[in-house]
C-alpha cells in the first residue's frame, strides 16, 4: 500500500509568494489497484508521481510504501524497493540502443525474444528497434512507447506512468489501451496512470481527480467517471468560469 | 617473433584487442623497432628501404582477411616517425587494425607519428579501425600525432574508426581524403579527454567524382580541464553527397572548439553539417536514476553509450 500524509510542495513565486503546488494532501492507495490521476493541466499531477518516485522532495509530509516511510530515500534507493516511473518527456541516449535501455531497466541483459515482447506490446515491431539508439532519429511517439517498455521491463511493486498517450497516434494509442491493463497488471502489483484520456480512465479500478494541488475527488471509477463526463457536457468550463476538470 | 612482456601484452590488448600472436596478416613494432611480422599470399609487407616505415600490398579480389599493424612505445623519451603505405588492389575486402599504445614510466616524453597513407582501388572495401592508448605513472608525456592520407578510387568504400578514449597527453591529427566517383569514406572519430590532455583534430575530405558520398561523425567528451579542436572540411567538387556531425559532451572546467566546415564548388554538390555541445542532460541521469542506479553510475552509462 502507497501511503501520503499530509504532504506540501511548496515553492516560492516570483513575486515573493508561496505558490503551492501540493498541498496537505493525503491518500491511500491499495495494493493491486490500477489507479488514474486526473485533473486540469497545471494541477499538480506530475509533481505527484515525481514525489513518489523521489525525484522531487516535499517540503513537508511523509510518504510510506508498504508501512516503510520512504520519504528520505533517493531516486535509486526507491527504484531498488521496486517504484517505477515513465516520464512525460522521456529522455533521449545517444549511442544507448533499445535493446541496451531496455536492460538497463531490467538490471541484466536481457534476451532478444524478451525484448521483442516488450516492444511488440507497446506497438513497435522489434526487428526494426533493437539496435537503433535511443537519440533524436526516433520520433516522440517511438521514444514514447520506448519508455513505457522501460517500466514494463521490470517487476515493479508501483508503476507511474506519467501521461503514457502523450504524443502516440491514435491508431496505435487504440492498440496500446486494448493492452495496457492486462500487461501492466502481469507486470505490475499497483500501477498509477496519469492521464487525461477518457478510454484510459475506464481501465481503472479508482480515479483520482487533482486540481490545485488538492484531491477534487477520489473513488471508485463507476462514482468517479460519469460525474467527470456530466460536467464537462454542462458546457465548457472556459467559456462559463467555472472550476472543473477542464481536460476530463 | 621476440618475447612479449606484461606491459608489451596490455599494450597490444588496448590498442588491437590482441591477446596473442594475431591469425593473418601483422606487423608489430615496438619502440622503433621492428618487432615481428607475418605476410601471406594475399598481403605482403615489406620494410621501406629509404625511411622507417612498411609498405604494404593488399592483392586485387582479397576476401575476408585482416592485417595487424599495433605499435606500442615502452621507452621514456623515444621519438618515434614512421610511414605506412598501403595499397588495396581492386575489389578486395579487407579489415585493418592499427593503433598505439604508449607506456611511459620515465620522464621524458614519449611520441609516436604514423603517416599512414592508402591507396584504395576500384570497388575495393576497407575497414580501418586505428585505437590510440596511453599509460604508466611516469612524469613524462604521452604524445601521439597521426596522418593519415587516403586515396579512393571510383567505386570504393572506406569505413575508417579513430579511437582514444585515455591517457593520450597531446595528440594533432590530420586527415585528408580524395573520394572518387561513387565512392564512399565513413569517418567515425570517437575521443575522450581528461586531466590537461589536449586533442586536435583537422580533416580535409575532397568530393572529386559524381555521386561520391561521406559521412563525419563525431563523438567526444572533455573531462577536467583539457581542452579539444575539432576542425573537419568536406569540399564538394562534383554532385555528391555529405554529412558532418560533430557531438561532444562538456563536463568540468574542459574547453572545446568544433568548427564543421562545408565547401561546394558543384551546384549538384549537397552537404551537410551539424555541430552540438553540451552537458550531460540532468533528465538522462534522473531516467537512470529510476532503473536504481546511483549519480556516478548514471554518468558512466550516459560517456559509455556515447562514446559507444
Amino acid at each position: 500500500m502507497l501511503e501520503l500524509r499530509h504532504i506540501d510542495f511548496h515553492v516560492p513565486d516570483k513575486d515573493g509568494g508561496i505558490n503551492k503546488i501540493i498541498d496537505d494532501l493525503s491518500l491511500k492507495l491499495d495494493t493491486g489497484k490500477f489507479t488514474v490521476i486526473t485533473g486540469p493541466n497545471g494541477g499538480g499531477k506530475s509533481t505527484l508521481a515525481k514525489l513518489i518516485m523521489g525525484i522531487e522532495k516535499p517540503t513537508a509530509g511523509r510518504i510510506y510504501l508498504d508501512g516503510q516511510d520512504i520519504t528520505d530515500l533517493s531516486i535509486a534507493e526507491r527504484a531498488k524497493l521496486g517504484i517505477g516511473y515513465g516520464f512525460q518527456q522521456p529522455p533521449r541516449f545517444k549511442g544507448l540502443t533499445v535493446r541496451r535501455l531496455l536492460s538497463l531497466a531490467h538490471g541484466s541483459e536481457l534476451p532478444v525474444d524478451e525484448c521483442c515482447t516488450y516492444l511488440t506490446n507497446v506497438g513497435l515491431c522489434s526487428a526494426d528497434y533493437l539496435n537503433r539508439e535511443v537519440d533524436t532519429s526516433l520520433s516522440g511517439g517511438e521514444v514514447k512507447r520506448i519508455e513505457i517498455a522501460t517500466l514494463m521491463a521490470r517487476n515493479l511493486r508501483l508503476a507511474i506512468y506519467d501521461e503514457p498517450e502523450a504524443g502516440i497516434d491514435l491508431w496505435s494509442f487504440t492498440m496500446l489501451i486494448k493492452s495496457f491493463r492486462s500487461i501492466s497488471q502481469n507486470r505490475h502489483e499497483s500501477t498509477i496512470i496519469i492521464s487525461h484520456q477518457e478510454r484510459i480512465m475506464q481501465l481503472a479500478d479508482d480515479i483520482i481527480v487533482l486540481a490545485d494541488g488538492k484531491i477534487k475527488e477520489m473513488g471508485p471509477k463507476d462514482d468517479i467517471f460519469p460525474k467527470l463526463i456530466s460536467q464537462v457536457n454542462s458546457g465548457c468550463s472556459f467559456r462559463s468560469g467555472k472550476e472543473g476538470a477542464k481536460n476530463g | 617473433m621476440a618475447e612479449m612482456n606484461k606491459i608489451d601484452s596490455a599494450l597490444l590488448e588496448a590498442v588491437a584487442d590482441l591477446h596473442k600472436v594475431p591469425e593473418g596478416a601483422y606487423n608489430i613494432r615496438k619502440n622503433g623497432q621492428f618487432f615481428g611480422r607475418a605476410s601471406n599470399a594475399n598481403i605482403q609487407i615489406e620494410s621501406k628501404t629509404d625511411k622507417p616505415g612498411i609498405n604494404i600490398t593488399v592483392q586485387p579480389g582479397t576476401k575476408n582477411e585482416s592485417l595487424h599493424i599495433p605499435v606500442i612505445l615502452t621507452e621514456s623519451g623515444l621519438h618515434d616517425v614512421v610511414y605506412n603505405d598501403f595499397y588495396i588492389g581492386e575489389d578486395a575486402d579487407v579489415l585493418i587494425v592499427a593503433g598505439c599504445g604508449i607506456h611511459n614510466c620515465g620522464d621524458q616524453t614519449s611520441q609516436h607519428d604514423g603517416i599512414h597513407t592508402f591507396h584504395i582501388g576500384r570497388g575495393a572495401r576497407v575497414r580501418y579501425v586505428e585505437k590510440h592508448y596511453g599509460d604508466g605513472d611516469g612524469k613524462g608525456g604521452r604524445v601521439l600525432n597521426p596522418k593519415t592520407v587516403v586515396t579512393m578510387e571510383e567505386g570504393s568504400y572506406c569505413e575508417m574508426e579513430m579511437i582514444q578514449i585515455r591517457g593520450v597527453d597531446s595528440t594533432l591529427r590530420d586527415t585528408e581524403a580524395t573520394v572518387g566517383a561513387g565512392a564512399k569514406l565513413i569517418m567515425t572519430e570517437r575521443l575522450m579527454t581528461h586531466g590537461e590532455q589536449f586533442a586536435e583534430s583537422n580533416m580535409t575530405i575532397t568530393l572529386d567524382g559524381k555521386d561520391a558520398v561521406t559521412q563525419v561523425i563525431s563523438r567526444s567528451i572533455g573531462k577536467d580541464d583539457s581542452r579539444q579542436v575539432f576542425h573537419p572540411c568536406v569540399i564538394g567538387n562534383a554532385p555528391c553527397r555529405a554529412h558532418v556531425q560533430c557531438d561532444s559532451i562538456i563536463m568540468d572546467r574542459a574547453q572545446i572548439s568544433s568548427v564543421p566546415e562545408i565547401r561546394a564548388n558543384d551546384s549538384e554538390a549537397q552537404l551537410v553539417h551539424e555541430a552540438a555541445i553540451g552537458k550531460i542532460n540532468g533528465d538522462q541521469i534522473t531516467k537512470l536514476m529510476t532503473f536504481g542506479m546511483d549519480e556516478e553510475e548514471a554518468e558512466k552509462i550516459i560517456v559509455e553509450g556515447f562514446l559507444h
